[in-house]
């Protein structure tokens, strides 16, 4: 059984439909990127999973139980949790009560503050400091630390280098380097391809809502992915024809 | 002599005043709901406690066990009911839902009790009006000294619970972004009906000051919203210990009022409440903002 199945999905902004029939499935212990141009859909698709978009059609199964209708906070009770973008800290609140925040998943496990703050070294002078005086790799840290509390069986990680400056980003992936190699199950959007593929054992991208290209990370080419991302491949053979 | 009086019993009756804003300003902070029955409940947990008193005989401070859960219980529903699904519809339908709950609520008091001014006084024995002398001049009531300090109380409770607790750090979580705490496992609407909850139970307590060492009647909750609102905003909307800052300013300065003239109670009380709320327009917020834009310009 998969952990994670999603089955034709849509998902709507408005009249815009920004996820078309999408499916996929994620087993346990995979690392998996999702990569695509902006607005091909990514963002919204983790957030449908999490529950903080409402779907129009399709389903998401979690550990085989359906949770297409459950709300956020039950998704993350069930060991379901997303880093958003753009961090959506809790601004006024410190670094540690941020972390604590998550107790409320109530999900025990080998991620505590101890663990966190291990993890992220940086953040531990900080713990005292309102999240939003934080500079943007520790906010980044905050939290994906906030999500590793919750002691997820799924974590989903959007675009966690955006607004970061490149040592910062270098800081936070060496930091995820422990996590991705230790058997927790990761999606993660990430907009460096290079990055991408190095870090993930499997690639999905996505364009304009939809599947375009799926396939493991050593088998996909980097020209392969880059004429996915684009649509080059349909605008080539549109041409063709033309 | 009568003016450090009047500022003592000012002071006294801010106590009153933070009590009863403390609600009001703590729905504000959470939710973002400015509650107009807000006054009207004080009212309906006063009524409460007076038919306990009068009909079973129960003392209003042995009452308060039943009202204030009753009280909490009410603003579950509350929140549930009514504030949620208006909040949905956008800013100004809470605040015109609570209007009609007011409405509502002031009526059926009035059905239920007729125009008959109440007091829980006689209730509570000589404490209404037992105090402690301070100088030959200047007396403390006994009962404004425990409103005081059940505001202080209260408060500084409130505070610890916000700061301290796992649910107070989930309000305040929900209070900042009530969109993603779900993402952290966080029942938004639990803890917002929680929130209403704790709020209308501050009420009840409210509403018990006011009933033992005043007179209330059907019609005089939008009064004590008025006084809440004033305390809140001279306070600082959202801010706890503003809120008594605020009832205490509001407070001393009636009484200085009525001291001036005796008609001056209420004006110098909404005078003190225009002069704050307007010279925070002008050198806060607005005036800020207005001065940023000329700089830009410049």
């Amino acid at each position: 059984m998969s952990l994670l199945a999603v089955e034709r999905l849509d998902v709507r902004y408005g009249l815009l439909q920004a996820v078309r029939g999408v499916s996929f499935q994620i087993e346990r212990g995979e690392t998996v990127a999702l990569v695509g141009a902006n607005g091909a859909g990514k963002t919204t698709l983790l957030r449908a999973i999490a529950g903080a978009h409402p779907t129009t059609g399709g389903r998401v199964l979690f550990n085989g139980a359906e949770v297409t209708r459950a709300p956020s906070h039950q998704r993350v009770c069930s060991g379901l949790a997303l880093v958003p973008e753009g961090r959506r800290l809790f601004a006024q609140m410190s670094v540690e009560e941020n972390l604590l925040l998550a107790r409320a998943a109530g999900r025990s496990g080998a991620w505590t503050l101890d663990a966190v703050m291990e993890a992220f070294p940086n953040l531990r002078v900080r713990r005292k400091a309102r999240a939003g005086t934080l500079s943007g790799g520790e906010q980044q840290a905050t939290a994906i630390g906030r999500a590793l509390m919750t002691n997820p069986e799924l974590l989903m990680l959007d675009e966690v280098s955006l607004g970061l400056a490149p040592l910062a980003v270098e800081r936070v992936y060496s930091s995820l380097r422990t996590l991705l190699t230790s058997g927790t199950t990761i999606i993660l959007v990430e907009q460096d391809l290079t990055r991408a593929l190095r870090v993930a054992g499997r690639v999905i991208c996505m364009l304009e809502g939809r599947i375009a290209l799926e396939g493991s990370a050593a088998d996909l080419t980097r020209d392969a992915v880059t004429q996915a991302y684009f649509g080059l491949d349909k605008a080539a053979s549109a041409g063709a024809a033309r | 002599m009568i003016w450090l009086n009047q500022i003592i019993q000012g002071v006294l009756l801010g106590g009153y005043y933070a009590l009863i804003a403390c609600g009001l300003s703590f729905m504000f902070s959470v939710m973002g709901i400015i509650n107009i029955a807000h006054g009207s409940l004080a009212i309906l947990a006063a009524f409460g406690l007076f038919v306990l008193a009068d009909r079973f005989d129960i003392s209003p401070f042995l009452g308060l066990v039943v009202v204030l859960p009753a009280m909490a219980a009410i603003g579950w529903a509350l929140q549930r009911v009514v504030l949620e699904r208006s909040m949905r519809a956008g800013l100004l339908v809470p605040i015109l839902s609570t209007f009609g709950l007011s409405i509502v609520i002031d009526n059926l008091l009035f059905e239920q009790f007729g125009a008959d001014t109440r007091s829980l006084a006689p209730y509570i024995g000589s404490f209404s009006y037992d105090s402690w002398p301070l100088t030959d001049d200047i007396d403390i009531g006994q009962l404004s000294a425990l409103i005081f300090a059940t505001a202080i109380v209260v408060l500084g409770g409130l505070q610890l619970f916000l700061s301290r607790t796992p649910l107070g750090r989930a309000i305040r979580a929900t209070a900042e972004d009530p969109d993603t705490v779900g993402l952290v496992g966080i029942n938004a609407r639990l803890v917002n009906a929680t929130a209403a909850a704790i709020a209308m139970a501050t009420v009840g307590l409210a509403g018990a000051a006011l009933a033992m060492r005043a007179t209330f009647d059907p019609y005089a909750g939008a009064p004590q919203l008025i006084f809440a609102f004033e305390a809140a905003v001279i306070g600082g909307a959202g801010s706890l210990w503003g809120t008594l800052i605020g009832g205490v300013v509001l407070g001393v300065a009636q009484n200085i009022g009525a001291q001036i003239n005796p008609q001056g109670f209420f004006i110098a009380g909404h005078a003190i409440f225009l002069i704050v709320l307007f010279g925070r327009l002008y050198w806060g917020g607005a005036g800020a903002l207005f001065l940023a834009s000329l700089r830009r310009r410049a």
